[in-house]
């Protein structure tokens, strides 16, 4: 075409990156990529290759090397070898090899750009302006991060080696997520990156090589999931960091589980845009358009759930339709290309499966009359309007650039629509009503909240889910604390620190209450005092074998009230930290005028004496006034994201949480496990040591006089564990805590993994309540908390 | 809800091609709850050229539409006839012959779109560029800063016309935006629109005068409903003057402003615009946002004075692949 013919029609012309440096790194490595292992490349074990390809122009671009256990076992043995003395390293040596990780991924933007838009097959536009600067933006932030360690995380240790996990739709940049902070907090790395998408992950490897990086410290294996399986699999690997779809999720928990590994899932979303009638509409276009024809829509966090508000529903609708026809379907080095290839044809056919599916199911499928190339693996821009909460695509993670949309009356009925999802990853909202947004941001049960922005990403800011979306934070402080373990952990014992006698049998002959009126505990509900539902108690004796009390037998129909009532009380949880601070206040106050009746319940139970069981009241006390301090101290903070934003970070309740209180240990035990949980704004349904029970529900009494709202604690007295099988099963549990055996502990995670409830269990280890870290540590506030970032653009 | 987006769908309005916007008389209804969130505007403008490439032959192409595209501009307090000749001239001939031919677009005809001036010189520039059919523009209404009464504006507004004017960039009273006097913005606009008779109409905004994007939105439409052929940024003496975030308001409104009435309104951003490397941004914003139709100078002007140079500099790098010195190209 000539310069005047292209004068007439004005149009764009191709723009082609060059692929040439690419390639030719690719031949000086003889197109085949081993392992990484101890600083060195290696072939795999079995001798078997796979082949990577480029899906935009379907060719073959490397043959990797196909992993498996040896090939771990391997790696895992390098990363062993080499993490003490990674650790050992002063924060400012670790701080200069992340820096000069940093520096070197910028001095290669450009190779790694085209080489992961090749292998993934996004446009460059994306890798160049978008994952490769986050990427050094992570090891800059990061590195930053290694060297304050010793200031900022003080008594925290690294965990030793960490198998990391990643997917194939931001490769690089999940390895980033993952490996910067690993080794900044002293961790080493195994990384097995996705078998769709391993190219860059070598790059990154030679770059560290070429940073200096002690051997062993990072190590790469390539493969599919036997590879990934043997790292999850493997006893010298202290935590997986997995992000990829929540059935994988899934079988990492459970495989998992019990084993003391701690575990991070970033998993899938079906993220909610909601646009509010009083929205700038074009800029909600241009939100959409980076929220879900962003990568192919093949985002995690992708606003894949359009919600809007009626009255704007049409002509929002009509922008929308007359921008997804200016959207342009090409090669993914082609520089004026909107939308990629998706990743793989099995992706594609999955795409098209659910779009018919939609259809079918009486949604109305719009797509523009985009050219479309007819090499490679591309799937247009899809609307799907009418699709209603109940259809299978408002529920299902499609991750393709597929939007479906749906409408909303009110801001409370946008809430319900938004959360009426399995998911909780992210949400977008948009509104030019700062009081509506601030209203609504706390409100959606999400990681991530942006407002009038969608998938905006910094190193600075935790990312992660809510509900089956996953747990832990990557980026941030927050994100941190996924890599490290406090110093006391290492001190748990094996034995009960608690030094409490074991009680004798009942001896049935004995009145409970000689002389006396004959006392009826019973489980606390709601704020009332409810009878068990089977209609059995348990007699608790004391030391003596005397009868104390005997108290209602809970039964998993008294769990499902409690977890009812707990969930209909949401008051504890929305109301001011302030409020929580003076109530928990008010229970100190109404607790120590019983200290008579406490302290000689304690000393009957425990045998232990008057002067032990004042000394353990006393604690009490003051543990809950440690908590109704932290009430309104421990909150959030204002990331430093480099945009012209305030990034929240809000620490919210995880909403109905399950405290298996300890066994062993007594009152202080009890309270040094709800009190946090309560202290944060969760609706608590604790289930007490059986042994101690009579203390529990002598507290109760307690609870009513102190203005503690029903619902925000309950009591349900019984046999632990049975009743903690129960909590770890309800769907509608979001957190559960776990101080007991092992063996209760590993069911605990494993029925976890159904609704992705937060656990936190002891692998049958004992906390010395008595000891200022094991019983009143940071963690249990963090343990009782999300982290949510709002992240809230200014500017007239 | 009554705001723009609650109107019918543009099937329904008739496309009146390229007939002269008359106008839909004054109502706030299209604008009042419009609201434009800053960040959101930036986040767009910052993708417009990453998202499209233009190179080489294309480049090039695009460039020379860039110059058809040009209101060719002076506006200073030292302008002479002499000054104003030399311009004429160079919009007669914006580039040179030779690379004219090696781009293979001699028979063109390539001029710049208008000769922009000051009232006093408006006869100079007619005179000057007899023949070429390039239009001469004229500031008026007070330029810059609008703020003489309105008597007087409206009779150099037809003064202006009677010298010879074919179009007249007016600038609006910034005070009735600030003020929230729309009604007194649409009829101010309204009475140029009337003095300027069958002349084509520019309102100049002055954008970074007007405090608010949403304020730009919405003096935008004020001005098209009262009949304005073109809306414009920037005298070029505003502390800002355009921008990308001012053109993608502008754009959107003109857009919107079209659904509902099916009447194309032009678009000029004036004033620090000066590569060719910014030409092709905003070239790219109006295709992105309005489309094919307003690359063409009966809907779009650049009003600049140095942009003209940078782009024969380019020009003759994509000819000879060495960059090219502005000593090589005739001055204006």
């Amino acid at each position: 075409m000539s310069v005047k013919d292209i004068y007439e029609t004005m149009d764009y012309g191709p723009a082609p990156e060059s692929s040439d440096l690419a390639e030719a790194w690719l031949d000086e490595r003889d197109r085949r990529l081993g392992h990484f292992i101890d600083g060195d490349w290696h072939d795999p074990a079995t001798g078997n290759w796979f082949e990577t390809r480029s899906p935009a122009r379907d060719a073959v671009l490397a043959e990797v090397a196909d992993g498996e256990a040896k090939d771990v076992a391997a790696a895992v043995a390098a990363a062993k070898a080499a993490q003490p003395a990674w650790a050992a390293l002063d924060g400012f040596e670790r701080a200069r090899y992340l820096y000069a990780i940093a520096r070197r991924v910028q001095k290669h933007a450009r190779l790694l750009s085209v080489l992961e838009a090749l292998d993934n097959g996004k446009p460059i536009r994306e890798t160049r302006d978008i994952d490769i600067p986050l990427v050094a933006r992570h090891f800059y932030h990061h590195a930053g991060w290694a060297q304050l360690m010793d200031t900022e995380l003080p008594g925290y240790e690294p965990l030793g080696v960490v198998g990391q996990i990643i997917p194939w739709n931001f490769p690089l940049l999940m390895a980033a997520w993952k490996v910067a902070p690993a080794l900044a907090m002293g961790n080493t790395v195994v990384l097995k990156p996705a078998e769709y998408t391993p190219v860059t992950a070598a790059v990154l490897a030679e770059i560290c090589r070429d940073a200096g990086l002690p051997p062993g410290v990072f190590n790469v294996v390539l493969g599919d999931h036997k590879a990934g399986q043997a790292l999850v699999e493997h006893p010298d690997v202290a935590k997986i960091a997995f992000t990829g779809s929540t059935e994988v999720g899934r079988l990492l928990r459970r495989a998992t589980a019990g084993t003391g590994k701690k575990l991070t899932l970033e998993l899938g979303g079906k993220s909610p845009f909601i646009v509010y009638e009083d929205a700038d509409l074009d800029s909600v276009v241009e939100g959409l358009v980076d929220a879900i024809w962003f990568n192919q829509g093949q985002v995690c966090c992708a606003g894949s759930r359009l919600l809007v508000q009626e009255s704007v529903a049409e002509p929002l609708l009509e922008k929308v339709r007359a921008r997804m026809a200016k959207l342009v379907v090409g090669d993914s080095l082609d520089k004026s290309i909107d939308i990629g290839a998706v990743v793989d044809p099995v992706q594609h056919e999955r795409i098209t499966e659910l779009v018919a599916l939609g259809r079918e199911e009486g949604a109305e499928v719009w797509q523009p009359d985009t050219p479309m190339p007819t090499n490679g693996c591309f799937y247009p821009p899809t609307l799907l309007t009418g699709v209603e909460p109940a259809a299978t695509l408002a529920q299902e993670e499609i991750f393709g650039p597929v939007l479906v949309s749906m409408t909303f009356r009110t801001p409370a009925e946008s809430v319900q629509l938004a959360n009426n999802s399995r998911y909780g990853l992210a949400a977008s909202v948009w509104t030019e009503n700062v009081n509506l947004a601030l209203d609504i941001a706390p409100k959606i049960k999400a990681g991530t909240v942006w407002v009038n922005c969608t998938n905006m990403f910094d190193a600075a800011s935790g990312f992660g889910g809510y509900r089956e979306s996953g747990f832990g934070r990557e980026g941030g402080k927050e994100g941190l604390y996924e890599y490290v373990k406090p110093a006391w952990e290492a001190r748990l014992s094996g034995k009960p620190a608690y030094r409490g006698k074991t009680p004798a049998e009942p001896d049935k002959g004995q009145d409970a209450v000689p002389g006396g009126i004959d006392r009826t505990p019973k489980h606390y509900i709601g704020g009332r005092q409810q009878r068990p539902d089977g209609g059995y108690s348990i007699a608790v004796a004391d030391v003596d074998g005397q009868v104390v009390a005997e108290v209602p037998r809970g039964n998993r129909k008294d769990i499902r009230n409690a977890v009812e009532a707990a969930f209909k009380s949401p008051g504890w949880s929305t109301t001011t930290a302030h409020n929580r601070a003076q109530v928990l206040y008010y229970i100190a106050e109404n607790l120590q005028a019983r200290r008579d009746e406490f302290t000689g319940l304690l000393a009957r139970l425990t045998g232990g004496g008057r002067k032990r069981a004042l000394r353990e009241f006393d604690l009490c006390i003051r543990r809950i006034f440690h908590y109704a301090a932290m009430a309104d101290k421990y909150d959030g903070r204002v990331h430093a994201t480099p945009h012209r934003n305030v990034t929240l970070a809000m620490r919210e309740p995880l909403g109905v949480l399950g405290v298996v209180a300890p066994e062993e240990a007594g009152f202080i035990g009890f309270i040094s496990t709800v009190m946090p949980a309560l202290s944060m704004g969760n609706r608590v349904v604790a289930v007490p040591s059986l042994r101690y029970a009579p203390l529990a529900t002598a507290f109760y009494q307690v609870l009513d006089t102190s203005d503690l709202p029903g619902g925000a604690l309950n009591i349900v007295t019984g046999e632990q564990d049975e009743l903690a099988r129960e909590l770890a099963k309800h769907y509608g549990v979001e957190g559960l805590w776990y101080w007991g055996d092992a063996e209760t502990g590993k069911f605990v995670e494993e029925a976890a993994a159904e609704s992705m409830k937060r656990t936190w269990v002891n692998h049958g280890r004992f906390h010395d309540w008595f000891d200022a870290d094991q019983g009143q540590d940071e963690a249990f506030l963090r343990h009782a908390v999300e982290v949510k970032n709002v992240w809230i653009p200014y500017g007239e | 809800m009554t705001n723009v987006y609650s109107f019918r769908a543009p099937d329904a309005a008739p496309d009146h091609g390229l007939e002269r916007n008359p106008g839909m008389g004054f109502d706030p209804a299209c604008f009042d709850r419009l609201r434009i969130n800053r960040s959101a505007v930036e986040r767009r403008c910052a993708s417009i050229p990453a998202r499209r490439s233009i190179k080489k032959d294309h480049q090039a192409a695009w460039l020379l539409k860039a110059i058809a595209c040009i209101d060719l501009t002076t506006l200073a307090g030292d302008d002479t006839p002499g000054k104003v000749r030399r311009l004429c001239h160079k919009a007669m001939r914006p580039v040179r012959a030779d690379i004219l031919e090696g781009l293979g677009v001699a028979d063109l005809g390539l001029t710049v779109a208008a000769v922009c001036v000051y009232h006093n010189y408006i006869e100079t520039a007619v005179d000057a560029l007899k023949g070429s059919g390039i239009p001469v523009a004229a500031v008026s209404t007070g330029f810059p800063a609008g703020q003489i009464p309105l008597e007087l504006k409206l009779a150099q507004v037809v003064a202006s016309v009677a010298a010879g004017a074919k179009e007249i960039d007016i600038v609006i009273s910034r005070a009735k935006v600030l003020t929230g006097d729309w009604r007194g913005l649409f009829e101010e606009m309204r009475a140029y629109r009337e003095a300027c008779g069958d002349a084509h109409v520019k309102a100049i905004l002055a954008t970074g005068e007007l405090a608010t994007l949403t304020n730009v939105a919405r003096a935008s439409w004020v001005c098209m409903q009262a009949g304005a052929d073109f809306i414009k940024t920037s005298t070029g003496k505003e502390s800002v003057n355009a921008t990308l975030p001012y053109s993608l308001v502008m754009a959107r409104a003109i857009r919107d402003y079209h659904r509902l009435t099916g009447y194309k309104v032009g678009y000029k951003p004036a004033g620090g615009i000066s590569t060719a490397k910014d030409a092709l941004a905003y070239l790219t914003l109006m295709r992105e946002e309005l489309g094919r139709d307003w690359l063409e100078p009966h809907l779009f002007r650049f009003g600049a004075s140095s942009l003209l140079g940078d782009i024969e500099r380019q020009l003759e790098h994509h000819l000879t692949g060495a960059y090219s010195a502005a000593h090589r190209h005739p001055t204006s």
